[in-house]
């Protein structure tokens, strides 16, 4: 049993190590932010464990160092992670019949994670559940060190780590043309980058995503007739 | 720290809450054992390339085309890992060599 847990961690550890760069140098990043705010590695690493939600964490740095509101953290992380709605709707056949570890998987269903397990299957002998459990936990557990070590060591890191978190964005271009070799996804994959691109011309980087994704939802329902053939 | 620990740990808690309905409701509108309809089934059909092509430009967001050295470390990176990745299609070398390009690139040609 416990053998058979080891070859799963063998399969899934590959496929988030681009996750573990990315996700140690901006966990870190937050970790010393906070620290630089005025809140240990306690509280940064508190944040991390519970709420994981990357982006929307270093914007929640701006609540906890404004007047208490509540309601607009609330609201504000809804609006921040509004992507996330549509992640579940795309894992909700690839999610079913998980069993007890649904529920963590959804918990901490993220950018990344949604990115390789919407795009990379499990090698054969490999099950499912298993598979996107360790791959789920391996990148919670990433942005949860990479807070703790940031909040630790503060800013004593000498190496030189400009650029390295480049690693994400390089994740996310390799996983695009993974869904690029299968000719059905092309469409799709031009419309996501075709309206989330226009929405930046026109909103501007800061609120993109929201207009982004309601751009992406009409052309796909719109053209929905035609992508289905 | 701005805030008490109690208004600290409120607002983690309130963040956390916010994310998580963001993370649940199309479960819980979809459950497990009931078929969803025909159009949700089509959305998670093409929604993970188009959401891959949103989170590419997302992560680029930040770059201007207009101001030096107008976005060419990230056009060169990318187009070193679409080659690598046509060459080899071997995931973890394309990101690899896409960031390590990347970082020599900021670090020295264009620092």
């Amino acid at each position: 049993m416990r053998q058979k847990k080891i070859e799963v961690l063998k399969a899934a550890f590959p496929a988030t190590i681009p996750v573990l760069t990315g996700f140690l140098c901006l966990g870190m990043a937050y970790g010393v932010l906070m620290q630089t705010k005025g809140y240990g590695p306690l509280w940064s690493t508190l944040m991390s464990a519970v709420a994981f939600c990357g982006s929307m964490q270093f914007v929640a740095i701006t609540l906890l160092t404004a007047a208490f509101d509540p309601i607009q953290a609330f609201v504000l992380s809804i609006m921040v992670n509004a992507r996330h709605l549509f992640y579940g709707l795309s894992l909700l056949e690839k999610y079913k019949g998980l069993g007890k570890v649904r529920g963590f998987l959804i918990y901490v269903l993220c950018d990344e994670t949604f990115s390789i397990t919407s795009s990379v299957e499990p090698p054969e002998g490999v099950e499912r559940r298993e598979f996107y459990f360790f791959i789920s936990l391996l990148d919670y557990l990433y942005w949860v060190c990479g807070t703790a070590l940031g909040g630790l060591l503060g800013g004593q890191i000498t190496f030189n780590t400009a650029g390295l978190d480049f690693a994400l964005t390089a994740l996310f271009v390799v996983l695009f043309l993974e869904q690029w070799k299968r000719k059905e996804n092309q469409p799709a994959g031009l419309i996501g980058i075709g309206c989330t691109a226009l929405s930046l011309l026109v909103i501007g980087p800061d609120r993109l995503v929201i207009p982004a994704m309601v751009l992406i939802l009409a052309v796909l329902l719109g053209g929905r007739k035609r992508l289905c053939t | 720290m701005h805030l008490t620990s109690a208004q600290t740990l409120i607002i983690i808690l309130c963040v956390a809450a916010g994310t998580q309905i963001t993370r649940w409701l199309p479960f819980l509108l979809f459950p497990e054992n009931r078929q969803p309809p025909a159009v949700i089934a089509f959305l998670g059909k093409v929604l993970p390339p188009a959401m891959m092509g949103l989170l590419v430009v997302y992560c680029l967001k930040g770059v201007s085309l207009t101001a030096s050295p107008h976005g060419l470390p990230e056009a060169i990176a990318i187009t070193v890992i679409v080659l690598l990745h046509r060459w080899r299609g071997n995931v973890l070398l394309s990101i690899a060599g896409g960031t390590a390009a990347y970082m020599l690139l900021i670090q020295t040609v264009f620092a």
